[in-house]
């Protein structure tokens, strides 16, 4: 049976087909997908995890246990679950382990580009590279057998482009002859103190060793001879380009991008005139083919940044571009917090009180643009916190008063917790505002621990954050209803002022929420024509379901207008009315 | 060996119901025999923001994406997202786009104007250009909400994949209530 998957399905679906019996993440673009998919598969246990290092080492017990195990991340997610990966390629596995990570070249999502396949290396630890959906299925599965054969974890390193692309895959069994998990001890294997772990050493070299040398026959790994004047080593994504754009070139293909098949390189290299790596990001094959002192190009002509498309590719290689329309200046479209949004009113209340304001990772983020200006700093998950007590250690003690770190509930749970706990032991005077809108919205909505629902739908204990924040150590807790301006910009001063750790806490939940009960409609409000002055102060939440439409005659004046369809009540924009002109319609 | 690809772009608005669109329209081609791919960004997109969705078929597809300057047919939900695609667009290329204007967060706040030369640009460039007010010619066949199979009927009539392709995909991927209502609307729109 044939199918057009997502790269992100078809994992979900070769992990379904090598007999995966855990599934564990954190969600992050783009790979969020892969475990939502896995959710049609009854045969597997998934779960969100609150954090990569934890989905991590739970997918590490479902190995050592004897099932096989699939984790998955996006590539900033690795930094998270760095600290397991590493060990775990000491102590290997008992069912097969598969550390699938999605890279984000061009930063589509994400806030940086940084190249997993460099965690591989650093982690000696095979990575396998698929270029497509049908690859991204039969890789996955590989990378099972390929665990176990070898005694490793496998990383299978998706991008943007195979996680969210979509092709033809042919679908296949689930294999049914798998050992049946149980305990079985074996602490020499197992426990990593320094004892066990210098044996354990020399196994991970001499693996990679081996695995190295059959490389060059493993059918993922390919020679492609056609045109032998240019020879392009290139794998993943990269290789659809370059078939796109230089159909008649030499490839070598390959599936196995760590460690490298020496000898088929050798082979190839010797083949062709001229040999090329083609490589999104950094040059992680080019520089150890020239290590092997083999001439080749790479870096020179292709970018170090962002991803490769087929037009950047005939750049590099000189190739005539086809000549489009040139572009046309016309107003940008980014993205937006949806009407209604809960966190709106307190990015507004931020930028009247001047606040500097430590961000973190979500639709929040967005709280950085213009109207509502009020995000001074965002550099990765949970590090709002963190930041806003170090600030607070160089600045004067007006300006300490300025400070406020802002974070969402899945991120203050992700690793926000810890830079919190911290700010209690160290005695900060920082202000910290927990965005609870009882999802992970900016992944397209997935449960965690304070949401009160699993990944399967079935309910869960809901985080208590005011009581959490009391058990840390935090002395003031405040919650607030961010649709009420005042009160929320009234609190938020009052904490600011306050020379201790504070907590505020939003109460209001996410409004894509679909489940029933949680995030309800208010009543739609519209714009009295005739008392609207013109004034723009409705203008200033940046609200999309706000319109300001000029008079017509060419002069600044114009009324505003709520648009019905977009509308969900939130009042906040009849609160900035200082004419009464906007009301809710019956 | 020569490769017969379709390049076709999907744009709008995140929100629109583009990726549905674009899935029909993949379903529809693989049903009729074609190598497939599609590719399009999620995530910060959704919120709101510009949205293009690839589409490519025929005899064997390699990249997701479909070369800068080489799309055949430029599918536009709206009407600046349409013009901001044309770069993409082949000399000669087809354009069927929905007459529809969303403003972007700047028109909202006063700060730009909606731009008022947009069909004038589109038809000076592109000969083939077919305007659909899609809202219009769905709510006349029965319901408004299937404005975008109206516009995928008037692009379907386009390609080379047969009618029963584009319903079986319909049936396949639009909700069971909905399939009578959208079969209808598609092939008002196949007649545009």
């Amino acid at each position: 049976m044939r199918e057009i998957l997502s790269g992100n399905e078809a994992i979900a679906r070769g992990a379904f087909e090598a007999g995966c019996r855990v599934a564990c993440a954190y969600p992050g673009t783009p790979s969020t997908e892969i475990l939502e998919n896995i959710t049609r598969y009854p045969e597997i246990d998934a779960s969100w995890a609150p954090n990569e290092k934890v989905a991590l080492e739970v997918s590490i017990g479902a190995s050592f246990g004897g099932g096989r195990a699939l984790c998955t991340m996006k590539h900033v997610g690795v930094n998270v679950a760095a600290d397991p990966l590493f060990t775990l390629s000491y102590t290997g596995v008992n069912g097969g382990l598969v550390l699938v990570v999605a890279d984000d070249p061009e930063m589509h999502s994400s806030q940086n580009e940084q190249d997993s396949r460099n965690y591989a290396r650093f982690a000696k630890v095979p990575l396998l590279e698929p270029s497509d959906s049908q690859e991204c299925k039969e890789f996955t599965r590989l990378a099972f057998e390929i665990s176990e054969q070898y005694d490793t974890p496998v990383m299978l390193r998706s991008c943007t482009r195979v996680s969210h692309g979509k092709s033809i895959v042919e679908l296949g069994e689930r294999v049914t002859n798998l050992p049946q998990p149980m305990l079985t001890k074996n602490p020499a294997k197992l426990v990593m103190l320094p004892g066990n772990a210098r044996v354990r050493h020399p196994l991970v070299e001499e693996r990679m060793v081996r695995l190295a040398e059959n490389g060059s026959t493993m059918a993922i790994n390919r020679a492609e001879l056609r045109d032998t004047s240019i020879g392009i080593i290139t794998s993943g994504v990269s290789y659809q380009y370059v078939r796109e754009v230089m159909p008649e070139a030499s490839t070598l293909k390959l599936g196995m991008v760590h460690p490298l098949p020496h000898a088929m390189i050798r082979e190839f290299a010797a083949r062709v005139d001229r040999l090329y790596v083609v490589e999104e990001l950094d040059p992680f094959i080019e520089d150890q083919v020239r290590a092997m002192g083999i001439a080749v190009t790479g870096k020179e002509i292709i970018s170090l940044c962002g991803e490769l498309t087929p037009g950047r590719l005939r750049t590099a290689f000189g190739l005539p571009q086809p000549i489009g329309l040139a572009p046309v200046k016309m107003p940008g479209r980014p993205p937006n917090m949806c009407p209604g949004c809960p966190h709106r009113g307190v990015f507004f209340a931020l930028n009247q009180l001047k606040a500097y304001v430590t961000g973190d990772i979500g639709c929040y983020t967005l709280g950085f643009m213009p109207p509502l200006s009020a995000m001074d700093t965002c550099v990765c998950m949970g590090a709002s916190i963190g930041m806003a007590t170090g600030v607070t250690k160089v600045v004067s003690a007006e300006e300490k008063k300025k400070v406020v770190a802002v974070i969402g509930d899945s991120t203050f749970l992700h690793t926000g917790i810890n830079g919190l706990m911290d700010m209690v032991y160290n005695n900060s005077p920082a202000t910290v505002i927990i965005l609870d809108n009882r999802i992970t919205a900016m992944t397209g909505r997935q449960d965690n621990p304070a949401s009160g629902f699993t990944l399967m739908n079935n309910s869960s204990h809901t985080i208590d954050f005011p009581m959490l924040c009391t058990a840390l150590g935090v002395k003031h807790i405040r919650v607030i209803n961010p649709l009420d301006l005042e009160e929320t910009k009234r609190v938020i001063a009052e904490e600011m002022q306050r020379p201790e750790t504070s907590v505020i806490i939003t109460d209001k939940p996410c409004v894509l929420i679909k489940r029933e009960d949680i995030f309800q409609k208010g009543p739609l409000y519209a714009v009295d024509v005739d008392i609207c002055t013109g004034c723009r102060a409705c203008l200033k939440i940046g609200c999309p379901a706000i319109e300001w439409r000029p008079a017509g005659d060419g002069s600044r004046k114009g009324r505003a207008f709520i648009d019905p369809q977009l509308c969900t009540g939130c009042d906040v924009c009849r609160q900035l009315c200082t004419f009464d002109a906007i009301g809710s319609t019956p | 060996m020569s490769r017969q690809i379709t390049n076709i772009l999907l744009v709008g608005v995140g929100g629109q119901g583009i990726l549905l669109a674009s899935e029909i329209l993949s379903e529809a081609a693989m049903l009729a025999g074609f190598d497939v791919k599609k590719s399009e960004i999620h995530g910060m997109s959704q919120r709101g923001g510009s949205v293009v969705s690839h589409v490519r078929y025929g005899t064997e597809v390699f990249s997701p994406i479909v070369p800068e300057g080489e799309g055949d047919i430029l599918f536009g939900f709206e009407l600046m997202e349409t013009c901001r695609s044309l770069p993409l667009i082949k000399p000669g290329g087809t354009v069927v786009a929905n007459d529809l204007q969303i403003s972007p967060p700047s028109v909202l706040m006063g700060q730009e104007t909606y731009p008022a030369d947009l069909v004038f640009r589109i038809q000076d460039h592109f000969p083939d250009f077919l305007l659909v007010d899609g809202q219009k010619v769905a709510r006349d066949a029965g319901n408004v909400r299937a404005a975008n199979t109206v516009l995928l009927g008037a692009v379907s009539r386009r390609l080379d994949i047969a009618e029963e392709f584009w319903m079986k995909a319909l049936e396949k991927m639009v909700p069971a209530k909905a399939v009578d209502v959208n079969k209808k609307v598609f092939k008002v729109g196949r007649g545009l």
